[in-house]
């Protein structure tokens, strides 16, 4: 899966760099996403993701560079002339217009005969589940329902790309979970190209066709969320998405092809299948992710598995499954996860237990230091 | 189901503290009412007081009441009266619109300012309540009159030969109203456009709207209850004005107030005075229980 395949670009954002008094908040930032695609922008808050996503929708103009949806040049064009629209985080509902109004609002800018206007505000109610709610204002609606006026106000205009500035931070989690999925289903109902910004990084990996993770203005990897969890390309990456036990070493290069990396702490060559990302005699850092971690009472027979001894010092059960916290004989402390296939009383392995943690070589991704 | 004793406190402690405005209210405002209403149905006597005795006691608790509606009656028959509180409220009303289109830009440009710049212009909105009022409306007569400064400076500029007659005008009056009260109709705007989400107006601009359209449609609707508070700021006081009609103002701007104090001072009619007073008074609080109502309505509907 390389990126995009053989979809056709839709949005160019070609060297844009943003600055607010100085600081710059986009650095020289390029980006190419595709039609119909569900993008995410990811990223801890302050990275720039939001900015990206305002200059787009054109409430804010890049310093440097230009951006290009559908072939055109959208830099000098005002917001209420872009073919975008945007789902804001507090929604910015218009509190004095009923739900219906809100909905009709961006249809009432444009031409439109006022039949045609009611007849798609409706169906895009019903859409959305609030087919029973067209005279209600927006606070005499729950937040959930509140989310979903805005994104059929936003849908309602047809537009070439949606925009979504963290859609679903203000729900609670089961209504969040819930919401996900509706929103993915919308997506490819209606066949919009959506750009969603998040800080979430289970939300992005649910969701999207393709994550570019951002930190400092800058993208960090873009990829696929399997692209991005098994083959971060940078320890901030693996650090970022999920948890990662990482080990530091030398990489070298055997003469039969294989590779493996000298860690002195494990004091052990940890066998690696990929090794295309560093130079031979490198510094390198070895990442393995908890859940691709066994653990064991006993070593295990398959020869090909990397392994380290350590001793249990903490379980975290979580129900569906139990991660453990084993001490390295370095006294570093790493994480290995097991599903929880039988119940707690009858597992075996407890606290101050000697373990084998093993792991197969495929499962160990080397990232360049 | 048992109250805490904290509740039942806290209880006596609105009450308290309700009952402070009701003393006050009851005080200086009921009990004079009521005063006004008595002397406004007495007659008008050589003497001291100027006016007569409603009760007349007939013996141990029985008493006459000896009132009439005469002054009312002649409120209306008189047109003098029916035109000067028209007049009142044909200048109060103009000259609150006169604020409201001068204040909304005003409040808008500063709601729309931060920090320092901010700070620095409410401060220049307020200022000129640092000098007494009657000091400012005497001020405009030096710039208003005919030797005055503008008078002067057009005079010196060759754009007119004989000097513009200015002061003792329905212009006067307007200009010094407008002045006046700007303030009042400028701070209720400006504190309910501060209060507005901008990402409302994004909204609108995102959904196509342009920045004319998103202002009716948007920062209008959303400012309403400044737009309200700011104009009853205006309204009701200027109905009432006596000091810029009287200086500024000529005979063709005969405000109610100004009849008001002839009748009091030059006449020494209470009765008649106090009639007016009291018309006067039901005049402005009419406004004030709409906008109470109105108030109470849009509470309502927010639940």
């Amino acid at each position: 899966m390389e990126d995009g395949g053989d979809k056709k670009p839709f949005i160019r954002i070609e060297n844009v760099t943003k600055t607010f008094s100085g600081d710059v908040v986009v650095n020289d930032l390029s980006l190419t996403i595709y039609q119909n695609e569900l993008f995410s922008l990811l990223g801890a808050s302050g990275c720039g993701k939001t900015t990206l996503l305002r200059m787009i929708a054109g409430f804010e103009k890049p310093n440097a560079g230009r951006i290009l949806i559908d072939g055109i040049d959208m830099t000098d064009i005002p917001p209420y002339e872009r073919p975008v629209n945007m789902v804001f985080q507090s929604y910015a509902l218009f509190p004095h217009m009923t739900v219906e109004q809100n909905v009709a609002f961006g249809l009432r800018q444009e031409k439109i005969a006022k039949s045609e206007i009611h007849d798609r505000v409706a169906a895009m109610l019903k859409l959305v589940e609030l087919e029973g709610f067209t005279t209600r204002k927006p606070h005499q609606i729950s937040g959930g329902q509140r989310q979903r006026v805005a994104l059929a106000r936003a849908l309602v205009k047809l537009p070439k790309v949606l925009l979504l500035d963290e859609p679903l931070a203000a729900l609670d989690k089961k209504l969040r979970q819930r919401t996900q999925f509706e929103l993915v289903n919308l997506q490819e109902l209606t066949g919009i190209t959506f750009i969603m910004v998040t800080h979430d990084q289970e939300e992005a990996m649910t969701m999207s066709n393709r994550i570019g993770v951002m930190k400092a203005g800058a993208l960090q990897q873009v990829g696929t969320p399997t692209q991005i969890y098994e083959y971060p390309s940078s320890r901030y990456i693996a650090d970022f998405i999920g948890a990662a036990n990482m080990f530091d070493g030398v990489l070298r290069r055997e003469d039969s092809g294989a590779a493996h990396v000298e860690c002195s702490e494990l004091g052990e060559k940890i066998m690696i299948t990929r090794h295309d990302m560093a130079e031979s005699d490198a510094p390198v850092s070895v990442m393995v992710r908890p859940e691709k971690m066994r653990i064991s009472l006993t070593e295990p027979d398959d020869a090909a598995m990397n392994r380290v001894q350590g001793i249990v010092k903490d379980i975290a059960y979580l129900g569906d499954m139990s991660i453990y916290h084993v001490q390295l004989n370095s006294g570093r402390v790493i994480q290995a996860s097991q599903l929880n296939f039988q119940h707690t009383a009858e597992r075996k392995i407890t606290w101050e237990d000697q373990v084998v943690l093993y792991w197969h070589p495929d499962n160990a991704v080397v990232l360049a230091q | 189901m048992k109250k805490p004793l904290s509740t039942i406190g806290g209880r006596l402690g609105r009450i308290g503290v309700l009952l402070i405005p009701a003393f006050w209210m009851s005080l200086f405002f009921v009990l004079p009412f009521f005063i006004l209403v008595k002397i406004s149905i007495s007659e008008v006597r050589v003497g001291v007081p100027p006016y007569t005795e409603i009760f007349e006691w007939v013996g141990g608790l029985a008493f006459h009441i000896k009132g009439s509606l005469a002054n009312y009656s002649f409120l209306i028959s008189d047109t003098l009266y029916l035109d000067a509180y028209l007049n009142s409220i044909k200048i109060a009303a103009l000259s609150t619109l006169i604020c409201l289109l001068i204040g909304y830009p005003m409040a808008l440009g500063i709601s729309r300012t931060v920090g320092r710049t901010r700070n620095f212009l409410l401060v220049l909105v307020i200022l000129p309540f640092w000098t007494s009022f009657l000091i400012r409306v005497y001020a405009w007569i030096g710039l208003l009159k005919n030797e005055g400064l503008i008078n002067a400076v057009l005079q010196w500029a060759g754009i007119i030969d004989q000097p513009l007659e200015l002061l003792h005008t329905p212009f006067a009056v307007y200009l010094g109203i407008t002045y006046s009260y700007l303030p009042f109709m400028v701070l209720p705007l400006y504190a309910t456009l501060e209060r507005m989400d901008h990402a409302l107006l994004e909204a609108a601009a995102d959904l196509g709207a342009r920045p004319a359209r998103a202002f009716l449609s948007i920062t209008l609707p959303q400012s309403f209850p400044g737009i309200v508070a700011g104009s009853m700021l205006v309204f009701i006081p200027a109905i009432g004005e006596f000091v810029i009609p009287d200086l500024l103002g000529g005979p063709s701007t005969l405000m109610i107030g100004k009849v008001l104090w002839n009748e009091f001072f030059l006449n020494r009619d209470w009765p008649l005075a106090s009639a007016v007073a009291v018309v006067m008074l039901v005049l402005l609080i009419a406004p004030l229980v709409w906008w109470q109502r109105h108030q109470q309505i849009m509470e309502e509907k927010q639940g």
